[in-house]
Formats: C-alpha cells, structure tokens, sequence
C-alpha cells in the first residue's frame, strides 16, 4: 500500500514539474500575440475612445473632455442617413452573398464526388479572392460603363435604345461589386460545415420518405447554420467597414459610415472620425455579439 | 443514389456554378485583355489594335507615380507580414493546446481584430503614432496595422489544424526517447507543414492587397494598393489596366508557387 502511494507519488513529481515548465511555455508561446494585438490593436481602440472626447482646430488635437464630437455625429441628419445606407448595403449584400455562397458551397459538398474535384473547384473559387480588391473593382468599369461591354452588347442586339446609365456608378454597382469581393467569406465556412455533414444522415431522410426540399430544410439547413453565422459575421463587417467600393462604385453619389470616416480623416478632423468610430464599432460588435449567441465559432473551427 | 433524381438538381446547379466563376474571372479578364489596347486605344471595348505599349507605358517613372518603388515596397512589406505571421501563429497555436490564464480573453481578441472595421485600425494606429510623435512609415505602423488583419486569420487555421491534430503521435515519440524539440521538428512540423504555407500565402496575399489599413499608417511612401488607388482617380488610360495585369499575374504567381510547395510537401511525406 505503502509502496504504491509512494511510486504514485513519484510518478507524478516529474509529471507536476514538466506541467510548471508546460504552462511557462504556453505564456511564452502566447506572449507575441498578445504583445502584437495589444499594440496594434487594443492601445489604438484606446486612443481613438480617448479622442473622440478631444478638441481639434485645422492645425492640431487639443486633449480635453468635451461631448461635442459625439454631438455633432449622432445630431446630425446626414449622420443618421449615412449609418441607414451603409445597413441597407449590409443587408442586401448580406442576403446576395448568402444566397450565392449556399448553392455554391452545396454543390461542391454534395455534387462533386472526389474529393480532388472538390478541392479544384474550391481553389478554382479562391484564387480571385487572393489578388487585389482594388483591381478586381475597376474591372467592372470597363464592363458596367456607359460605353461598356454589357450596354454596348445590348445595343448592337437591339434590345436597348440607348445605354443604362445605372449599371455603374450607382448603388446596384457597389452591391454588385461587394458581392464579387465578399462571397467566398460566405462560401468558405458554409462549405466547412457541409462538408462534416454525415451522408448517412441525408441517406436516413431520403430513406424515411423526405423530398430533396425536406432534406434540405429539415436537415442539411440547420446543421449548416454555424457556418452561415460565421460567413454572416464576415460578410456583414466587412460591408460595414467598406468605404473604397462605395466610393469608387457609386461614383460619389453613395455614402457609408466608413467613407464619412475617411472624409474626416482627410480634413484632418481626427477626433470627429474617433467619435464616429467608437460608433460604428459599438454597432459592429453588438452585431457580431448577437450572431455569436447562436453559434459558439471555438467549436466550429 | 437515385441517378435520375440528381440528375437534374446537378445540371441547375452546375449551370449556376460555371455562371459564378464567369461572374468572378469575367471582369478580370476584362481588364486582362484591354491592358494589351492600341496605343490610340480608350479605357472602353472595342480594341483599337493590339500592342504592349501600356506595359511600356508603366516602365515610364512619369505615367504613373512610382509603381516601381511602391511595388518593392508591398513586397518586402508582405514577405515581412507573411514571416511574422507564420511564427506567432504557430506558437499560438502551440499555446492555445494548453490551458493557460487568459486563453479565452486572447482568443476573443484575436476574433476582435477579425471584426474591427480596417479603417478604425487604420485611424487609431496613425493617430496614435502622430501623438507619441513617430512618423508612420511602411515598416513600422502599416507592417503592424496589417498584422491585425494577418494574425487573426492564422491563429483560427492554426486553431483548426490542431483541434483535428491527435496527440498521440507525439506521445509515442516521446515514448520513442525523442526531446520536445526533436518531437517538435520531426513530427509535428512536417504534419503541418502545408498548414504553415497556407498561413503564408494567406499573410503574403492579405498584406500585398491590403489597402485601409496602409491609408493612415503608410506615412510618406506609398505601398503599391494605394499607389494603384491613386491612378483610379487620376488616370484615364489603359496603363491602368496594364498595372492591374501585372500585379493580378504576380499574385496569380504566387499562388501557384505556394500550391507547388504544398504539393511537393504532401509528395514528399506520402514517400516517407
């Protein structure tokens, strides 16, 4: 008896000091994230919450504690109009984007049999993601424009007697090029989920009488939410915090909180821009935090 | 499997897919085939001739600002952003196996700097700098401004990759007599070795491409996204088009080379 305990003991005396020299490596290992984060991310959150509360002349910031700057964002008209266009581009683009990333992610899940074809056609999806957001977004002027090649094509063919001038340089320009940079960030994790979906699963309700719309509804929808939340969470915020394409897309005849920002920002109203930030980032954040209540993504990854 | 049933579901989604990949290459290609325009040719179809003078065009120090030095510049500010962010994903990863004080505050701070609007990093990292007094330049504020957008996208694939990693390879090599270290770099890195390229390419790319985050933080001299955003607004001729092919063709370089290498990794460990 005696013995045992002893050899247990023993046994777990090396074990307790390699845990002490495990747990230092794990805070020594996590040690240049935080640093990183906490520098480039967490301290300038707090100077942009510090100078939003900040007077400013054209020439410099002047620290203070005065409320103007929230004042004059959240009493102003054009503020209110601003935030409302830039929630109806989250919202449409939210919808397109959701709608495009299921069926795409749905067919590489269910309808390419091997699995090399799956990762191609993946890859096939991705590439464009990875070149510039900019380029990929002046590509539509050559196509959308008055004299462009949709409008120039349906003249030759007759079917429009003079050129659509909304196809460019309007708010259907800036949804359409928001889903052509945004939709792989939906299709990436719906396709994460579906792929983990169990066949026989599908198999058992198809046995049990269930239409493809059944399946669908019943059973390949709701296991595929976590990844919809998580492709909603980057679709949305991404939109959100989108100025280049709302400027450049609608020509100027469109506005979000984040261009308002940049506008500011270039007028060298720095503590104007903080007090719309910590605005737009409260709405961000009490966004994502609603869609993380469905879906807890530690799991998911 | 019911064939026939499928059968249709499969042709309408197969029609719908090829149309999402004309939606996404169609653009692309666009400004692919105008970049080789007439040199009396416009920014619109049709081609007036075809010739390389647009390419030349972009040679030319006074067509357009300073592509050359701003393309050094998003090179050797991505190839920076991509080594940093390999290592400090990957020991974060390492980190986040354990359970240490703090796991779940830094995990939700990575995800925080998924969410954070760029252009609020951008503002608080170039007022920040202006009020402690250092000039933003490319190399300091911008390469940490882009870590923001970097590191969080390699902690979750490290995240991922080890959430699927068994354990039990490096308890039999430590049963085996191996070191940490040796268990460490003969067992754990060759497994997750096309994992880590991954997370490079994803640095590199993010970083190449990034624009908000360079806005404010860039300080004197452009990174090459805004120096390309500055020809937006500024030049009318198809030398646009041409810095968009190359820049689209190195990208597209860079991709394949990262495929090649993780191809070439599986190879290798599927000989043994």
């Amino acid at each position: 008896m005696t013995i045992a305990v002893e050899q247990a003991a023993a046994a777990r005396r090396p074990r307790t000091r390699r845990a002490g020299i495990a747990s230092l490596a794990a805070y020594l290992q996590a040690a240049p994230l935080a640093l990183i984060l906490g520098a480039f991310l967490l301290a300038p959150l707090i100077v942009i919450a510090t100078v939003s509360f900040w007077d400013y002349d054209f020439a410099r910031l002047y620290p203070d504690f005065i409320l103007m700057n929230y004042q004059d964002t959240l009493g102003s008209w054009v503020t209110w109009k601003t935030y409302l266009n830039t929630l109806k581009f989250a919202a449409i683009v939210w919808a397109v984007t959701l709608f495009l990333g299921f069926w795409v992610a749905y067919f590489l899940a269910f309808h390419i049999r091997t699995t090399t074809m799956q990762m191609v056609l993946f890859l096939v999806c991705t590439v464009p993601f990875l070149t510039s957001n900019i380029i990929r977004m002046i590509s539509w002027i050559p196509v959308l424009g008055r004299n462009g090649l949709v409008n120039s094509t349906l003249i030759d063919m007759g079917l429009i007697p003079a050129p659509i001038e909304w196809l460019l340089y309007s708010d259907f320009a800036v949804v359409l090029a928001m889903t052509h940079l945004y939709t792989l960030f939906m299709v990436t994790p719906i396709f994460n989920t579906l792929m983990r979906i169990d066949h026989s699963l599908i198999e058992a309700a198809r046995d049990a009488g269930a239409t493809s719309f059944q399946t669908l509804t019943n059973v390949i929808l709701p296991l595929a939410k976590p990844g919809i939340a998580i492709g909603t969470i980057f679709v949305v915020t991404l939109v959100m915090a989108d100025f280049i394409t709302v400027q450049v897309m609608s020509g100027g005849q469109s506005a979000s909180v984040a261009l308002m920002m940049r506008n500011q920002m270039s007028l060298l109203q720095y503590p104007a821009a903080a007090a719309n930030a910590v605005i737009l980032l409260a709405l961000v954040l009490v966004m994502v935090a609603g869609i993380l209540r469905i879906v807890d993504i530690r799991k998911e990854l | 499997m019911s064939h026939e049933r499928r059968g249709l579901e499969f042709w309408i989604l197969t029609v719908f897919f090829v149309l999402f990949v004309l939606f996404l290459y169609g653009p692309l290609s666009a400004i692919l085939i105008l970049s080789f325009q007439g040199p009396s040719g416009g920014l619109t179809f049709p081609l007036n001739g075809v010739s390389l003078h647009w390419f030349y065009d972009l040679t030319q120090q006074q067509a357009v600002g300073d592509f050359g030095g701003s393309f050094r510049r998003s090179l050797m500010l991505g190839i920076g952003v991509m080594l940093v962010t390999v290592v400090v994903s990957l020991l974060a990863g390492l980190a986040f196996r354990r359970k240490f004080v703090g796991a779940t505050p830094l995990f939700y701070l990575a995800v925080a700097s998924l969410v954070v609007p760029s252009i609020i990093v951008s503002l608080g990292i170039g007022v920040m700098f202006q009020q402690i007094g250092i000039p933003p330049a490319w190399y300091s504020s911008a390469f940490g401004a882009h870590l923001t957008w970097t590191l969080p996208f390699g902690v979750l694939i490290m995240f991922a990759v080890f959430n699927r990693f068994s354990p039990s390879y490096e308890e039999a090599a430590r049963d085996l007599g191996a070191s940490s270290w040796q268990t460490f770099l003969h067992v754990l890195l060759p497994m997750i070795a096309p994992s880590l390229v991954g997370v490079g390419l994803f640095g590199f790319t993010l970083s190449y491409d990034e624009f908000a985050r360079s806005l404010m933080t860039s300080g004197t001299y452009n990174t090459l996204p805004l120096e390309i955003y500055g020809m937006t607004t500024n030049v009318t001729t198809p030398v646009l088009y041409a810095l968009g092919t190359v820049t689209t063709a190195f990208s597209f370089l860079v991709i394949a080379a990262t495929l090649g290498i993780i191809l070439w990794l599986g190879r290798k460990r599927a000989r043994g």
